[in-house]
């Protein structure tokens, strides 16, 4: 519970604008994220940079499933990444960060530390 | 959004619902049905398995996207105002209406037919009354056998009879025609087929009708018209059925002579908003009592729904049926009883064997007609298959013992095998070497052997004969090809992803199968690629489209058909790229690339770009790229025809065709080839009669060179020859795979490919060019129809909380007088 206070919460954008399983990103000072509405109406928030580019890209990659986990694929070399903890299911080495999000009010908020 | 109402809710009905949701990807129905029975929708061909034990959850079928009414009849049409009441009051408005009442049981108006203890064979809640009856009669305490008396000796007679007797009780056939199954069999089979149930202790009176029932304490007694008393613990009429009719009649609708609402090939009453399905309509005035022909009226129906204008053809309808009653197999099927002028009959008759077989031959004994088969049906499936098909041996062999094995492969592709839910014997080979590898498989992805099941075992055959395939599947989601998903959008009429997968695959989808089907419905021309669900299915190149580069910009390649232009497009593009900071450089395929646009940059590049009057290159598509030539006779010294000219015709026609991969062309002319023509997908070579076509030909990781596909073309002749190499191509190569590697993959190679485009051996050369013309008339700019929809404009923002602002990760520095990326932090690979 100790995460959820450090957190401070950020708007991002209204819901409606995240057209489900289709990306966006978000900037926040010097952070980006990438914002994920999956079919289920579930939002994930995981960073927009990909790992293994270093672009902030991931946002715009195809979102689907890999054996039922919900993923995105980075768009510059096609490795999946789990929606709910940021893991790279092609390589577990490799992670990118994750974030609370929550809707209030039909905004979409970013939790950030 | 229009309403569609079907009233019934029995198999025809559900069927008719479910075709159209299939068709319907647009969503223009929303569509009610009401029903009479209680129950969800269930399998009644299978009724009689319910006194096996099969649940009557296990025979429901799927449920359905609509909204349902069930336990309430509807009374009333008013055609007028289109309006429909139900028995509690309920009101329906449509704009289409589907008559699917299905048929009520025929009761002999014999007196006592009302007497406790007589039933009728039709719905699951009949099952259970004669069920809880024949309980009642077996815990009666007084001796003797307990009987039952079915009045009708057709497929549902014997079925009932059936029944009773695993219910314990002793039934007893009264059928008014001479012979059990009078419109299956004919009098030889007939008498077979009675030996043969009597022998298995049921009791058969034929020529004989029930005159009158009696009740004579707590049992009923039948008498018959030649005197003889039965009695009995139950009795259960099956003397057939009637269309339900009556709502059609009460609202004024024309009934056919011998009932059901009179419709046409379109299964269409004289209302034009009303349609009649299954064993209600009476189709050109004849009813049916077999569910095929309902299928096959629902699909008809459906069609039109969606703006087709399919119809039954009542020659076609197949009336085929198969049952195993009592321990005898007995099929029917095609012409049986040699109704057709001339048709003759070859008979095997074996009393020691306990086999009746007939085939029905055309006059010139060459093809065919129909059959039947008593006390061994293992030919069944075979040879109804057969039907209309030339006999593959004598027919005497065919039929008799020890005689010819009919293996499938003796069936041509188009024999049917399902012929309730009408799969050929090549849907269902599509479907094994799909990765269909089982039974189940087979009727997931077919729907071959769900009805009747009577196909399974040569589905069996199929699946034996095909040996073991190398599974095509696409991806964890799909385990079809490419091509068969294709083929499966391209039939089904499916048009949005989610139904696809919900129907033909697994799970949500990812990144291989989404862009594979973007790129199929992309090709059947559905609209621009940013459309609704189609947006979320599209990679980061087609979703931006722009060429995604490693620091997360975008290059942009405005079209340049045949690398021809004009000084004033030059300056345009070079202001542009100047304006933008953008790196330029000069392509293989003779344009202008422009490198480091970003994300929120793009919309106003392209304004610049088509207001100058460029449009989308498809640099970024998995689509005809392309068309590069040499300067041609305009100029060159050694030129023999215009091959610039051809070049932008070419690029003009197939610009903006979504394909498996990439297509690459080229045009030389002449035979010096400076356009490198054999490096491309298709080349062009002049030749001083015409054109020489290659196809086939790649650089890349292995570089291959084009192969000759047809000589000395005249212009006409080679574009026609192109639109259908490259519709075969997007319609039958596999993902990402190029023109070299699917002519290589095809059986038959080059030799095959000619075959099929040039010389039209398949014969869908006109349906090919037709799907490209389709294509040609259908184009449009990609980029214009962004620049023109506010909603897809809005996706080019680099971030939803700052649109604007640029990525702070893009940062260039100048190399030879141009921008180029700098550093990316932390790069791993």
């Amino acid at each position: 519970m100790t995460v959820q206070l450090q957190v401070r919460w950020l708007v991002a954008c209204p819901l409606e604008r995240l057209q489900p399983e289709r990306g966006v990103a978000a900037l926040f000072g010097d952070t980006q994220v990438a914002l994920v509405r999956t079919h289920d109406g579930q939002v994930h928030a995981i960073g927009n940079v990909d790992p293994f580019s270093g672009a902030g890209v991931l946002s715009r990659g195809i979102v689907g499933d890999r054996g039922g986990v919900p993923t995105i694929a980075s768009p510059v070399y096609k490795q999946a990444f789990d929606l709910r903890t940021g893991r790279c299911l092609d390589d577990p080495e490799v992670s990118v960060p994750t974030y609370p999000v929550r809707v209030v009010g039909g905004m979409v908020e970013v939790g950030l530390p | 959004m229009k309403d569609l109402l079907v009233i019934g809710n029995g198999m025809v009905g559900h069927r008719l619902v479910q075709a159209v949701r299939d068709r319907d990807a647009a969503g223009a129905w929303r569509i009610t049905v009401v029903g009479a029975e209680a129950r969800a929708a269930y399998d009644r061909v299978a009724l009689s398995s319910y006194v096996d034990g099969v649940s009557a959850e296990e025979l429901t079928l799927p449920e359905l996207d609509v909204e349902l009414h069930l336990g309430d009849p509807a009374v009333g049409i008013d055609r007028d105002a289109r309006t429909v009441r139900t028995e509690s009051g309920r009101v329906f408005r449509y704009d289409a209406l589907v008559l699917a009442t299905g048929s009520v049981p025929f009761v002999p108006p014999v007196p006592g037919r009302d007497l406790p203890g007589c039933f009728v064979y039709r719905t699951l809640d009949d099952l259970d009354a004669i069920t809880a009856a024949a309980a009642e009669a077996m815990a009666a305490d007084r001796p003797g056998r307990r009987s039952a008396v079915v009045v009708g000796g057709g497929l549902l007679g014997l079925e009932a009879a059936r029944a009773l007797r695993l219910l314990g009780l002793s039934p007893q056939v009264v059928e008014i025609a001479p012979r059990l199954l009078p419109v299956q069999v004919d009098e030889g089979g007939g008498a077979l087929l009675r030996r043969l149930v009597e022998s298995e202790d049921l009791q058969v009176r034929c020529g004989v009708s029930v005159t009158e029932i009696t009740r004579d304490r707590d049992r009923l007694i039948a008498t018959l018209s030649d005197g003889v008393e039965l009695d009995a613990d139950v009795i259960v009429f099956s003397a057939g059925i009637r269309p339900a009719d009556e709502l059609a009649r009460r609202a004024g609708l024309p009934i056919g002579e011998r009932g059901g609402v009179l419709v046409d090939a379109r299964c269409r009453t004289h209302d034009e908003a009303i349609w009649a399905v299954g064993e209600v309509a009476a189709l050109e005035g004849r009813t049916y009592g077999l569910v095929a022909p309902g299928y096959a009226m629902a699909e008809v129906v459906a069609d039109q729904l969606v703006g087709g204008s399919a119809t039954v053809v009542p020659a076609e309808i197949d009336t085929s049926t198969q049952l195993k009653m009592l321990g005898v197999d007995v099929a029917s099927f095609g012409d049986a009883h040699a109704t057709t002028p001339g048709a003759l009959e070859v008979v095997v008759n074996d009393p020691v064997a306990g086999t009746y077989s007939k085939l029905v031959v055309s006059d010139d004994a060459k093809t065919l007609l129909g059959g039947i088969l008593v006390g061994d049906a293992s030919r069944y499936g075979a040879l109804r298959a057969l039907v209309g098909q030339p006999l593959p041996a004598d027919p005497v062999a065919l039929i008799a013992p020890g005689g010819v094995d009919l293996g499938t492969d003796a069936l041509p592709d188009s024999a049917q095998i399902c012929s309730c839910n009408a799969v050929s014997k090549g849907a269902i080979r599509t479907a094994v070497e799909s990765g269909a590898h089982d039974v189940p498989a087979i009727k997931a992805c077919t729907r071959a052997g769900t009805s009747c099941g009577s196909c399974v075992p040569t589905l069996k055959k199929l699946l034996v004969e095909s040996g073991v395939e190398v599974s095509k599947a696409l991806c964890e989601h799909f385990d079809r090809s490419r091509a068969e998903l294709f083929e499966i959008v391209s039939a089904t009429g499916i048009r949005r992803f989610s139904q696809l997968i919900a129907r033909y695959g697994r799970g949500r989808g990812c990144d291989v199968c989404k862009p594979a089907v973007a790129s199929i419905l992309a090709s059947l021309g559905t609209g621009h690629v940013l459309d609704g669900e189609q947006a979320t299915l599209q990679d980061t190149n087609d979703h931006f489209l722009a060429n995604l580069q490693r620091n997360g910009t975008y290059s942009v390649v405005p079209r340049i058909p045949g690398g021809e232009i004009t000084p004033e497009g030059l300056i345009a593009i070079g202001e542009v790229a100047r304006d933008f900071g953008l790196y330029t450089k000069i392509t293989g395929g003779q344009r202008i690339d422009m490198f480091g646009a970003r994300v929120e940059q793009l919309p106003a590049i392209w304004r610049r770009l088509v207001d100058a009057g460029f449009e989308s290159g498809h640099a970024y598509g998995k689509a005809l790229r392309t068309v590069k030539s040499c300067v041609g006779t305009t100029w060159c010294r050694y030129g023999v025809q215009d091959s610039v000219e051809l070049a932008v015709v070419l690029e003009l026609r197939y610009r903006g065709l979504r394909a498996p991969h990439k297509v690459k062309a080229g045009v030389s002319g002449c035979a010096r080839e400076c356009a490198e023509a054999r490096s491309k997908d298709f080349g062009i070579i002049a030749t001083e009669k015409g054109w020489n076509l290659y196809v086939g030909g790649n650089g890349g990781f292995s570089p291959r060179h084009a192969e000759l596909l047809a000589s000395d073309l005249d212009t006409e002749t080679l574009v026609k020859i192109i639109d259908r190499f490259l519709m075969f191509y997007i319609r039958t190569a596999d993902r990402l795979q190029r023109t070299a590697a699917w002519i290589e993959s095809m059986e038959g190679g080059l030799d095959h490919l000619r075959a099929v485009v040039v010389d039209d051996a398949l014969g869908i050369c006109a349906d090919l060019e037709a799907a490209m013309e389709a294509h040609v008339a259908n184009y449009s700019d990609e980029w214009r129809g962004v620049l023109e929809d506010e909603e897809k404009l809005a996706r080019f923002v680099s971030f939803v909380n700052a649109p604007d602002t640029p990525d702070p990760l893009i940062r260039t520095r100048v190399e030879r007088g141009q921008p180029v990326p700098v550093g990316m932090p932390e790069v791993r690979r």
